[in-house]
């Protein structure tokens, strides 16, 4: 009899907790976090959430929101896993008014989001991940993916290779090794390195490790030792990353002539392998490390993430994630009105118009930390510079490049074929953009 | 007092052999099904039809679809997300290469490739049994997902990999892709469950059915009575392949609106068995329940503090509900090791004898 006192007691005071909660709900600009701080890929996830709800607190504690207008963060927590991340979307896109924009992290969940997005007239940023031809703005105006798509990055990588080996000539002839998740995101980039390899004269070898065994590559570094190529080029994700680079440092290969993609450069990465690590490089669109102002602004602050994260690649890119969603509140609300709460709708403009120059992104304190970038209808990658490289020293990534350009002249032609070839399958009528 | 069957006399061997012989039974089940196609769209919330109903609905499918393979005819596979994802790919495949085929011709065909692979993945099973059997159907799970990632005709070359649903009508309605309507596209799902849960349960209760639960109780003594394994077992491969098929093909076209392989990886194979294993094997019942456990418990858990206004960080939430849905599933399974359906039925039993128990 007791136990049934205590649950029914228990279930009474849970909902009248949950009155005062519902009574309790605010107002403001409302920001969906989907995050996976748990499942095989929280190793990444957990920076990059960190990162991404923390700036926002810091606008909030800080300046008091944009003119005034709050941000409330939600997090949903989907594990990487498609259904969920769908679910967790649903759940949350009309809370409080209506979600701002939506940033999945995940290319899957990215992928069952566009068309649901677009529906809903959600922007969703991709930063640097999710469908890369969505960088065609007549076809998706919802969807954005600057400061740069995968394609982008992987002309810029082979420009930096050719800047290493002394010029694009020197390509010719050349073979490289390319290792890469055995799924839509890690095959992404080869359709490009396919017409590179035909222009530029070089051969590459791919490497697919599978989604389920990502630790196991021990034949495809047999393969490399054998066939020696002049440099790796790496596409992986989670554990992939950092059994890679163990295995880069046991077979002795030349560890500054193996590359990883940004999303297999960052810290989680490069520790396991200890001291074998030194010298891999990595793409990067943001900086590393707490040396900016923005961080001192944090200094002391409650109610942040502390994970001991900050300034990891990850923490920060998600730092700049929340930056540009915050900068596009900011220019939404200086055309629909200042101080008051903008919608989806007027947002998606706002990320249309988006152009941050050098004295923006110092006057937000991001400078080194945040690219600059240029968003046009017709272009939603942004006109900017492509990547960074940055290097594993032993202690933390440095950054030892200036911004290597894509080749545009190739990535562009291609990104507007699959956009039409996805406007042809949906009954899509491309906007005009003039 | 309420629910009895005294005094109900069947007069006619239709009577007799009706799917639902009980009227109150039978009254119940049209009721809910009546409720589903006219109720729900009228009263639920976007979120609660399109997040929720349509997910378990589809899995409901896919379980149905291992229940015949696994609850029926005993053989254990692990194989389901391989079969959902060739249903998925090939319906993607054929509706958007013949694109004058109505979707509901395009979906059950998907369905029927998914048959013929599973046919092909089913041939093991003559020799092999139990749990060299899962393994074997491992085999399947692997195979295909690989096939379908590596072949870029299957995707029609898209660069992605991972192409959108195409947008497909039927009576001028939007049913697949995300432009679709909440209500049609809940509509259709559910169109599929009926149909397929009224075919599964008049299969179970038909000669093929009982052909099935022959082999699954003692292969040696079906053989002896008549009963040819191979045909049989081959038959249970293909239904329940064309099952999972068809919830494959839906999962991509009206649920996630691409076609993915990660949707339908190995977990989702586990997840499928679990639905079975929890609902109750050899119930068309237990694939609907344990459809609904598996795939709602874990999200209600996840929103449940939300609702009562307890802010709890997001990853606690997930760890909690990871406890709880393993302490759950080891309760129920102790409780009634015949699945949630068993506890269904002793429900009903009871209610025969209320408020008279003897």
């Amino acid at each position: 009899m007791l136990t049934k006192k205590l649950v029914t007691a228990g279930v009474a005071a849970a909902i009248a907790a949950g009155a005062i909660g519902v009574a309790q709900a605010e107002e403001g600009q409302f920001i969906p976090a989907l995050t996976y701080r748990t499942g095989p890929f929280a190793p990444g996830g957990i920076p990059t959430a960190n990162g991404y709800v923390d700036y926002f607190h810091l606008i909030n504690e800080r300046d008091g929101g944009v003119n005034g207008v709050k941000f409330i963060v939600e997090e949903c927590e989907y594990g990487y896993k498609t259904d969920r991340g769908v679910e967790c979307y649903d759940r949350l896109k009309d809370k409080h008014g209506g979600a701002t924009a939506v940033s999945p992290y995940s290319t899957g969940t990215t992928y069952a989001l566009i068309d649901k997005a677009t529906a809903d007239k959600i922007p969703i940023l991709s930063m640097g991940y999710g469908r890369t031809s969505a960088a065609d703005g007549r076809v998706f105006p919802y969807v954005f993916n600057f400061p740069a798509t995968y394609w982008s990055q992987a002309t810029a990588v082979i420009q930096y290779i050719a800047n290493e080996m002394g010029g694009l000539e020197a390509l010719k002839g050349q073979r490289f090794a390319f290792i890469f998740l055995d799924h839509p995101y890690g095959k992404e980039p080869i359709p490009t390195f396919d017409i590179l390899a035909e222009k530029f004269g070089f051969t590459y070898d791919k490497y697919p490790v599978p989604f389920a065994t990502g630790t196991e590559q021990k034949s495809v570094w047999l393969q490399i030792r054998r066939t020696k190529p002049a440099y790796i080029i790496m596409w992986g994700w989670g554990v992939m990353n950092a059994t890679a680079v163990k295995e880069a440092a046991n077979i002795k290969f030349d560890m500054s002539k193996f590359i990883g993609n940004w999303w297999s450069a960052s810290e989680q990465d490069v520790l396991p392998a200890g001291d074998g690590a030194i010298g891999y490089k990595g793409a990067t669109f943001n900086g590393a490390g707490t040396g900016y102002k923005i961080f001192e602004d944090m200094e002391g602050m409650s109610g942040l993430s502390d994970d001991g994260d900050r300034g990891t690649v990850l923490y920060n890119r998600g730092m700049v994630n929340a930056a540009y969603v915050v900068e596009a509140v900011r220019l939404a609300q200086e055309k629909y009105g200042k101080g008051k709460r903008v919608t989806g709708e007027q947002v998606r403009w706002a990320f249309e118009n988006l152009d941050l120059n050098a004295e923006d992104i110092e006057g937000l304190g991001l400078t080194g930390l945040m690219p600059t970038t240029k968003v046009t209808c017709l272009n939603h990658e942004g006109t900017n510079p492509a990547i960074l490289i940055q290097q594993w020293n032993g202690k933390a990534w440095e950054i030892i490049t200036d911004w290597i350009p894509a080749m545009t002249d190739v990535v562009r032609p291609l990104i507007e074929q699959d956009a039409a070839q996805y406007a042809k399958d949906n009954n899509i009528t491309p906007r005009t953009c003039s | 007092m309420l629910y009895r069957e005294a005094g109900q006399f069947k007069t006619s061997y239709s009577a007799d052999q009706a799917m639902l012989t009980i009227p109150l039974d039978r009254w119940f089940v049209f009721a809910l099904a009546a409720f589903a196609i006219v109720g729900v769209p009228l009263l639920a919330s976007e979120y609660l039809m399109v997040s929720i109903l349509l997910p378990v609905l589809i899995l409901s499918i896919a379980a149905l679809g291992l229940n015949i393979l696994t609850g029926y005819c005993g053989q254990l596979s692990l194989g389901t997300g391989a079969f959902m994802a060739a249903g998925a790919y090939l319906a993607y495949k054929i509706a958007t290469n013949i694109t004058w085929l109505p979707i509901w011709v395009v979906i059950p065909l998907a369905g029927l490739c998914a048959a013929a692979i599973g046919i092909a993945f089913g041939l093991p099973s003559l020799r092999i049994k139990g749990f060299y059997l899962a393994v074997a159907t491992l085999a399947a799970q692997f195979f295909l997902l690989w096939l379908f990632v590596k072949v870029p005709w299957f995707v029609n070359d898209s660069i992605s990999g991972v192409p959108p649903a195409p947008p497909r009508t039927v009576f001028g309605f939007q049913v697949t892709g995300a432009a679709a309507g909440d209500e049609a596209k809940y509509l259709f799902v559910l169109a599929f469950v009926i149909a397929l849960a009224w075919i599964a349960r008049n299969l179970a209760r038909s000669r093929i059915g009982r052909s099935w639960m022959a082999i699954r109780d003692m292969d040696i003594a079906a053989e002896l009575v008549g009963i040819r394994p191979l045909p049989t077992k081959l038959s249970a491969f293909a239904i329940s392949s064309f099952y999972c098929g068809v919830a494959g093909a839906l999962w991509a076209m009206c649920y996630i609106n691409s076609v993915e392989p990660t949707a339908f990886d190995i977990n989702r194979s586990f997840q499928v068995l679990f639905m079975v294993i929890v609902g109750g094997l050899g119930s068309v019942l237990g694939s609907f329940l344990g459809a609904a456990f598996i795939f709602l418990l874990p999200i209600f858990l996840n929103s449940a503090p939300g609702w009562f206004g307890y802010s709890v960080a997001s990853d606690t939430i997930t760890h909690i509900e990871f406890m709880l849905f393993g302490v759950l599933i080891i309760f129920f399974l102790i409780v009634e090791p015949h699945g949630l359906a068993r506890l269904w039925q002793i429900a009903k039993e009871k209610l025969r004898l209320w408020p008279f128990p003897y």
